[in-house]
């Protein structure tokens, strides 16, 4: 029997063919995925990328929540019309404190991965409550509640602890100050603003609700759409040397 | 195994069998149609041929990067280059000419408005509404009532460095919370005198005098006697009917008692000077420059 009659064996016995097409199978995945690990030039070289200040962490988390995805990506192609749009198209590195990235995949509604600074805390409050009032064709859902639900300011912590376990780069200072620090973080003049800026470079702290009391979800979440796509600043990032 | 295939044609079809057996049932030869074959190897030498050209596989520190050079940043940033080449005549016209200059020439003025036009649905659309008309908080831009002044250059300023922003440019005015400063009779009475400034109807509890002190004590620094406002400091003029903030009581009230501060981004670094030029020149398009300062 020749050794093309060989095949018979994976033919005749299934346990063979199936680990044969988990090999098989493996191998393409693991070309594909496993360089994207090892390989440097996967995540540029940036300035100004930090992790998460505790409020952001927490607006992160009703924006994954709320499903804000599957409506919106966070992700500038690098197409002429995106960038003319959006700005600087989206690079590795500027979601590299994403766990999970939200990239996403559809867009009903605009591109938000530079969306931060660019309309006022008042828009995205009105906007978040009833979105018709700003954008009269617009089909977002409205999420009135986000104003009226306090934030679980204790919480924080322990998502940063698990972030600092997978390797983000949280300090155990800035994992002792969550609290503290998501508090300054929504508090017009705060104290200690200069100690959260210290630890997260570039962190604005306001009410970004507008609304008085205790830290509530649409804080945090205004906070996070803030701060989208600001950290990088692309007048010294050197687009030449991270062509791919 | 047994026999060539071409010896063993099925009765009931006619086609040839593989000569492949089970308990009697033997499988018909029906190989695939050659367009599709075809179809496969052209494919097949397509994608070595892409292989060589385009970057494709992952190596030890790099992946192949392809014989034609090419990146899709690359790419991207070529036809920006394109696009900003393609524009050049008309954007370095613009950019180096004055207002004035732009407002005498018909042909810079119209690219001005084409590309301020472009450049605001984008951008200043979700605020200040699809044809500029604004909604509560964000001011209305198709009037001539502009609160930071409606000269080119006042526009400029604005759309440059923002209002209340976090620009160190930023133009700043202050509409102080008066609850700590006077008396809820004291509020009252002046939102009553505000209302009458724009030509509103007043309760009967409205004193002309006291509303009248008052507003000069409190108001009139900032916007000027008799309510007129004041474009430098940003303070709106209240003897028109024109309310950024609503004109009924309860909001009048509010907007005493708490003050108000709208906050506009500042654009600068955002956009380029030349998209921020042409758009000074649509925005006031919009509104017109009848009264303006």
């Amino acid at each position: 029997m020749s050794l093309w009659h060989k095949h018979q064996i994976f033919e005749k016995n299934s346990i063979f063919m199936l680990i044969g097409v988990l090999v098989v199978i493996s191998i393409g995945g693991l070309v594909e995925v496993l360089p994207l690990f090892y390989l440097k030039s996967t995540i540029e070289k940036v300035e100004g990328m930090r992790p998460y200040t505790p409020l952001e962490l927490a607006g992160r988390n009703i924006y994954v929540r709320e499903g804000c995805y599957n409506c919106h990506s966070q992700m500038i192609r690098s197409l002429r019309d995106e960038v003319e749009r959006y700005g600087h198209y989206s690079l590795a590195a500027e979601s590299m404190y994403d766990k999970p990235f939200q990239w996403g995949s559809k867009r009903n509604g605009p591109d938000l991965a530079r969306v931060g600074a660019k309309y006022s805390d008042e828009w995205h409050k009105q906007h978040l409550d009833n979105p018709r009032s700003m954008v009269p064709g617009s089909i977002m859902p409205a999420n009135p509640w986000l104003g009226k639900t306090e934030v679980a300011v204790n919480e924080i912590q322990m998502d940063m602890k698990v972030l600092a376990f997978q390797g983000q780069p949280y300090s155990p200072q800035m994992i002792e100050n969550a609290a503290k620090d998501m508090v300054t973080q929504a508090t017009n003049d705060a104290t200690d603003a200069d100690g959260l800026a210290q630890r997260y470079p570039k962190a604005q702290s306001r009410k970004f609700s507008g609304l008085d009391g205790p830290v509530n979800e649409a804080d945090a979440l205004i906070a996070y759409l803030q701060m989208l796509g600001t950290l990088v600043d692309f007048k010294i990032y050197d687009g030449k040397a991270n062509l791919r | 195994m047994s026999g060539a295939p071409h010896e063993d044609i099925d009765a009931h079809t006619g086609t040839a069998t593989t000569g492949h057996e089970w308990d009697g049932i033997r499988e018909l030869n029906t190989p695939l149609p050659k367009w599709w074959l075809y179809i496969l190897y052209a494919t097949t030498v397509w994608a070595i041929g892409y292989i060589i050209v385009y970057p494709a596989i992952p190596l030890i520190s790099g992946h192949t990067p392809g014989i034609a050079g090419w990146t899709s940043r690359g790419a991207v940033t070529q036809e920006l280059a394109q696009l900003t080449q393609q524009r050049a005549p008309m954007t370095s016209a613009l950019e180096k000419a004055s207002f004035s200059e732009i407002t005498k020439d018909e042909r810079m003025r119209t690219f001005a408005l084409a590309q301020g036009r472009a450049a605001f649905g984008d951008n200043c659309a979700p605020c200040h509404g699809a044809g500029g008309g604004g909604a509560f908080s964000f001011p209305n831009l198709n009037d001539d009532d502009w609160i930071w002044g409606g000269s080119l250059e006042a526009i400029q300023q604005t759309i440059q460095y923002g209002i209340r922003s976090t620009h160190p440019d930023t133009r700043v005015g202050i509409m102080p919370a008066f609850a700590q400063i006077l008396n809820t009779k004291e509020i009252d009475q002046l939102a009553n005198h505000v209302r009458a400034l724009g030509g509103l109807t007043t309760e009967k509890t409205y004193e002309k005098a006291l509303g009248s002190r008052l507003f000069g004590e409190q108001c009139a620094a900032c916007h000027s006697d008799g309510g007129k406002g004041n474009i430098e400091l940003g303070a709106p003029n209240l003897a028109d009917s024109i309310w950024l903030f609503g004109s009924d009581k309860a909001s009048i009230l509010q907007t005493l008692a708490r003050g108000r501060a709208s906050m506009m981004p500042a654009w600068n670094g955002r956009l380029d000077d030349t998209t921020i030029k042409a758009l000074s020149v649509y925005v006031q398009s919009l509104g017109g420059v009848k009264t303006a300062p």
